[in-house]
């Protein structure tokens, strides 16, 4: 069987189902970030997959814009975990409930 | 003929290596599960003819990004994920969510398939380095600018946040003010 357009969407579509399932299962704040990281690359791979089935590339330059606030994402999210984690000694998101009260 | 049976070993590799990492409750072995997502995509990027983005995705995913996570993972000493108790409905909320998800996936997939059968373009320049090169220095100039200073911005933030607060120095500062205002009255 040649891989078509189509099964392209499928692996994207089957792997960011499993990071969207992934945030919600993982209780730490580093598994939910690594879960987001799985789903922006589920996207690029749909982008990629476009942009040569259409001989474009604007669909590869989203991915280089995409894998750039990744990176952005990266910096400043892992930077909010070292903060929490200072405060509260966990990185468990059940934990994060300072604003409740 | 090798490039369409690497496609599924690589897109089999994805999956299972998703799949660790989403059942790993030690955080270092999702890191290195997702480390191997990343590289099985960055080899389906290769059969895409789109080399630059796979070299990208291993030289900033692979490496830049799972290098930061691997190292607050150890800089914090995580030890592992607690199983989930008293959040018990969370796994049904999961479950559905990825029925609800799949089941869209498969729509797409068949409704993609009983689509024209769109054929791989003829000129194979999409992927070209050069071309993506020129594409981002004339026609998309100005959203590679933005992403520059998008990245400045982590970079200060980042730093920002994960400083130790200063404290015992802020209230030094505020403690000569107070001295001196009293002085002066």
């Amino acid at each position: 069987m040649e891989p078509g357009l189509a099964t392209y969407l499928a692996l994207s579509g089957v792997l960011f189902t499993i990071g969207c399932v992934g945030v919600i299962f993982k209780r730490n704040a580093i598994g939910m970030f690594m879960c987001i990281e799985l789903m922006l690359n589920a996207v690029n791979l749909t982008f990629v997959a476009f942009s040569r089935y259409y001989s474009d590339t604007t669909g590869q330059l989203f991915v280089f814009m995409v894998m750039s606030v990744a990176a952005a994402e990266a910096a400043v999210g892992l930077g909010i975990i070292i903060a929490f984690f200072r405060n509260s000694r966990s990185v468990d998101v059940d934990d994060a409930s300072m604003l409740r009260n | 003929m090798v490039g369409n049976a690497l496609f599924f070993v690589f897109a089999g590799l994805a999956i299972a290596c998703a799949i660790s990492m989403v059942y790993h409750r030690n955080p270092l072995y999702s890191a290195v599960s997702l480390v191997g997502v990343f590289i099985a995509l960055s080899c389906i990027y290769v059969t895409l003819a789109a080399p630059f983005i796979a070299a990208v995705q291993i030289l900033i995913y692979a490496g830049a990004i799972m290098v930061l996570v691997v190292f607050v993972i150890m800089l914090l000493n995580l030890d592992e994920d607690k199983p989930l108790t008293r959040l018990r409905y969370l796994y049904a909320i999961g479950a559905g969510l990825g029925v609800i998800l799949l089941a869209q996936t498969f729509f797409i997939f068949y409704a993609v398939m009983r689509a024209p059968n769109v054929p791989v373009a003829e000129d194979q320049t999409a992927g070209r380095t050069i071309d993506i090169g020129r594409a981002m220095y004339s026609e998309y100039l100005l959203p590679v600018e933005i992403v520059g200073v998008l990245l400045m911005m982590a970079v200060i933030g980042g730093v920002i946040l994960s400083r130790k607060l200063t404290q015992p120095q802020l209230e030094l500062v505020v403690d000569n003010e107070m001295e001196r205002r009293g002085e002066d009255h």
